[in-house]
């Protein structure tokens, strides 16, 4: 098998060989922000501190723009000051006994000295913080050390941007404007770009493309609205915070249309996954694939795969109410999904409730591998 | 007042300080970072001039210098002359009574500088030298402050070992500390409170400089906010 491979862009290939555990093959192209997310502890930081050369319990390669930076097959290891890496922390990790411009200068040693002021104020006054070039780290807010962070990343010139957890630091209103920066920023830049995040809305707003990570282990590379609408596994749909997974088996198949045996009830989802009949699948309900109707109130015409049950929780969040409906056929596999708290006084929706959950055919998702 | 003592005892405090400061910069850095394994036994190794009797520490010192250990007959060979009983067999001995007072305040610096810090060093193309001296030095240096004075005002109090090492040779070992001891036996109240007033104010002055330094740097840190 042959791999077209492109010398632009980073491509990584790594294993952890320590004690935390990193399986990760993964490209990201000039000026493509990745955004890495999973819960903590799998391994998206690791994966940053070995891009930058400062986690070294690794094995495999790194090239980026075609210049090897790690492989171990050759013993080839850069160290992290010659990798020319741009990177802000989650701490920030501004050198405290230095001002915001000095900061930046000392980031900027391998320009010429003359020029060193002048792009180092530049910078600062791009991340609008001119005026504040004298200020020592504490004296500047959580947000204009973010900014002094991301001038230092950036003002090298780096051949890789890396950012971990930029914005879990601030308050909820300076991460919004800061976010919007970093977008307005990343129009100018055209090197690879990795964001770490363990915050889902984060990513979906910010990266190009999306790489779950779960125990060190990468499980799905896709952009926004594939992960979101097409999540390849149970498991990674779960790390996304989605619900309603379940299993079932596959009675028949007619073209696209499968007709599944699901706990005793018979349900029809359209797919193009290669399932036959005897097959045990594992499929989702989103929240657009569930129609919630009262008996009482029938709405006209056929409603797709009946299934009836009751209210068993009914819980207010703000504007919106979280229901969870108790299947009579199966009452141990619960489904839940959200409605807007206007809609349950409307329709007087209570516990105990008798309902019935419409799942659309074609809204339901159907995973292409069957592990749970 | 012996003059003649007070100018050996700062001798050996202020080079004992200054050869202690290396010493405690490169192992608190090593102690504060880097993986050890055998580390508790090094810590150990470390403070047990705090808390043996200086004549303990005295006694295997002087078997170690004398001119059949290793030690004493290196010395020998290279100068000619014998380690026990002088200027440098002082000094060395007061290296290492000192090594507690050295390399704890300045391991306990390093500690504090946040992993994320020297890795930023690192990744803003800094080497490990430049890491060194532009971030790390900087940082930690109220800790090397403190290394010193207490080095320095242990060394001028130091009784034990600098008997038990360096005798009481006029001019070569003879501290202020053991003039001091000298005049009390002799019953010369008078000379011997001249010279405990001025250890006394010398010792006072360096912890008062370095409590007044750490106030106003944990002054400054609580302006952040």
């Amino acid at each position: 098998m042959t791999e077209i491979q492109t010398k632009a862009g980073l491509r990584i290939r790594l294993r952890g060989t320590g004690d935390i555990p990193l399986d990760v093959d993964l490209q990201c192209h000039p000026g493509e922000l990745v955004a890495l997310v999973g819960p903590s502890g799998s391994g998206k930081t690791t994966l940053l501190r070995a891009l930058a050369g400062l986690y070294q319990q690794v094995d495999g390669s790194i090239l980026n723009n075609g210049e090897c930076w790690f492989d171990s097959s050759r013993g080839i290891s850069l160290k992290p000051e010659t990798r020319h890496v741009g990177m802000v922390f989650q701490s920030y990790a501004l050198f405290p006994h230095l001002s915001a411009r000095q900061n930046l200068l000392l980031a900027l040693r391998r320009i010429p000295a003359a020029n060193r002021t002048l792009v180092a104020d530049q910078w600062l006054q791009r991340v609008n913080l001119s005026g504040l070039e004298n200020r020592r780290p504490r004296q500047l807010s959580g947000g204009q050390r973010q900014r002094v962070a991301l001038a230092r990343a950036l003002a090298p010139h780096p051949r890789l941007l890396l950012l971990d957890e930029p914005f879990s630091a601030v308050d909820q209103v300076t991460r919004v404007k800061l976010r919007r920066e970093l977008v307005v920023l990343r129009q100018s830049i055209d090197i690879p770009t990795l964001l770490v995040t363990h915050d889902l809305d984060e990513a979906l707003q910010l990266a190009d493309r999306i790489c779950v990570l779960h125990h060190g282990k990468q499980l799905q590379v896709a952009t926004p609205d594939e992960l979101m609408s097409h999540p390849a596994t149970p498991v990674v749909a779960r790390l996304l915070g989605m619900q309603n997974i379940f299993s079932a088996q596959v009675i028949s198949r007619d073209d696209e249309l499968l007709t599944l045996d699901w706990s005793g009830i018979s349900l029809k989802i359209q797919s193009k996954e290669p399932f036959n009949p005897g097959d045990t699948l594992s499929w989702m309900a989103p929240p657009q694939s569930i129609l919630l109707q009262r008996p009482d109130r029938p709405v006209p015409g056929d409603s797709e795969n009946p299934v009836a049950g009751t209210i068993s929780e009914l819980v207010r969040l703000g504007p919106h109410a979280s229901l969870r409906i108790t299947p009579q056929h199966a009452p141990e596999l619960p489904i839940g999904f959200y409605v807007p708290h206007h809609y349950v006084e409307r329709q007087s929706l209570k516990v105990g409730m008798p309902v019935t959950l419409s799942l659309k055919t074609k809204a339901m998702h159907i995973f292409h591998s069957a592990i749970l | 007042m012996e003059w003649k003592a007070l100018e050996i005892s700062l001798k050996l405090a202020f080079w004992t300080s200054v050869l202690l400061l290396p010493l405690g910069i490169f192992m608190g850095r090593a102690l504060a970072w880097k993986q050890i394994p055998a580390r508790p036994f090094i810590q150990s190794l470390i403070f047990l001039p705090l808390v043996l009797p200086p004549t303990v520490l005295g006694y295997y010192f002087l078997l170690s210098i004398s001119p059949d250990a290793p030690l004493g007959s290196l010395w020998h060979w290279l100068f000619n002359r014998s380690l026990a009983f002088s200027f440098e067999g002082l000094l060395l001995a007061s290296l290492i009574a000192n090594l507690p007072f050295a390399i704890q305040p300045v391991q306990h610096a390093f500690s504090n500088i946040d992993s994320e810090i020297r890795d930023a060093a690192r990744v803003c193309g800094l080497n490990a030298w430049q890491s060194l001296w532009k971030v790390e030095l900087p940082l930690v240096w109220p800790g090397l402050l403190g290394a010193f004075l207490l080095t320095f005002t242990h060394t001028l109090g130091e009784f034990g070992v600098v008997l038990m090492v360096g005798g009481n040779l006029e001019g070569e070992t003879r501290t202020l500390s053991i003039a001091i001891y000298d005049q009390v036996q002799a019953f010369n109240m008078d000379a011997a409170g001249n010279m405990a007033l001025l250890l006394l104010g010398i010792a006072f002055f360096s912890l008062l400089l370095l409590q007044w330094k750490s106030f106003q740097i944990d002054h400054k840190q609580s302006d952040a906010g």
